[in-house]
């Protein structure tokens, strides 16, 4: 197996998403994407929603909400990949897509909150 | 009399035997339920990717302004998007759960010398999360 010294570094980020998903992600994932689109619920208007992802402190926090668990799941789905599929040989492949896939998805969440109109 | 040099330490070789594995079927998580439970926990990793692929999507539209707002809603609304939506939140369940169980391991919490029992700290975790979730919904629901 080849040597990693970013090993904690990464595992920590996996730690830290893997709380945030935990917390975060049910009650979110129920009201945003399932009973608001659905009219199970009175939601928010859009003004409403707008004004308050406009302020710079939610957007700091939907920023870091949005791009730590994507480490959580790069770390997983590698995992995933290696123990389910067993193609552990194809591992550089794998990193790549996995921590590539999260650092693309970091700096589109960057760019997205920071030009926030 | 001067110190006689070191001999180079010889590198080390590893021995490698040929080992003989049995081959492992490719669909082995699926032939015991702890196996294929472990297997789901790793899948839940989807529920939390899903949850920021969406929320950032919900930004963007918001940005766009209100149509593309309202197209985004109704996106959701489609038969795909619901059952995206119910497997992400299913998982995400399964990792909030497994997530908690795990911190009684992970965490040692001591009081007065005494370690705080795992249970507790499992309970603790779910009482926070309740908390957290009320806040969230009753700021989103008012």
């Amino acid at each position: 197996m080849t040597k990693r010294p970013i090993e904690p570094f990464l595992w920590t980020l996996f730690s830290g998403g893997g709380v945030m998903a935990a917390f975060f992600a049910p009650v979110l994932l129920f009201l945003l994407f399932l009973a608001f689109p659905l009219g199970l619920f009175h939601a928010p208007s859009y003004d409403a929603l707008h004004s308050f992802v406009a302020m710079p402190l939610v957007r700091l926090v939907l920023f870091v909400l949005c791009s730590v668990p994507l480490f959580h799941w790069a770390h997983r789905f590698r995992y995933t990949l290696y123990d389910g599929l067993q193609i552990k040989h194809l591992n550089e492949f794998i990193d790549i897509l996995c921590y590539g896939g999260a650092i693309v998805g970091t700096l589109l969440a960057a760019l997205l909150l920071w030009n926030f109109s | 009399m001067r110190p006689q040099p070191q001999p180079a330490p010889t590198p080390y070789t590893p021995y490698h035997p040929r080992w003989y594995r049995t081959p492992v079927s490719t669909y082995w998580w699926m032939h015991r339920w702890v196996y294929f439970r472990f297997v789901l926990r790793e899948l839940t990793s989807f529920g939390a990717a899903y949850f920021c692929v969406m929320t950032l999507l919900l930004v963007r539209a918001l940005s766009k302004g209100p149509q593309a707002f309202e197209a985004f809603e109704v996106r959701l609304a489609s038969p795909f998007f619901i059952c995206m939506t119910v497997i992400a939140l299913l998982l995400a369940l399964f990792h909030t759960s497994t997530w908690f169980s795990l911190s009684a391991h992970a965490m040692v919490v001591r009081i007065g010398g005494t370690r705080v029992p795992g249970i507790l700290i499992v309970a603790g975790n779910y009482a926070a999360w309740l908390v957290v979730s009320a806040i969230l919904a009753w700021f989103l629901l008012r």
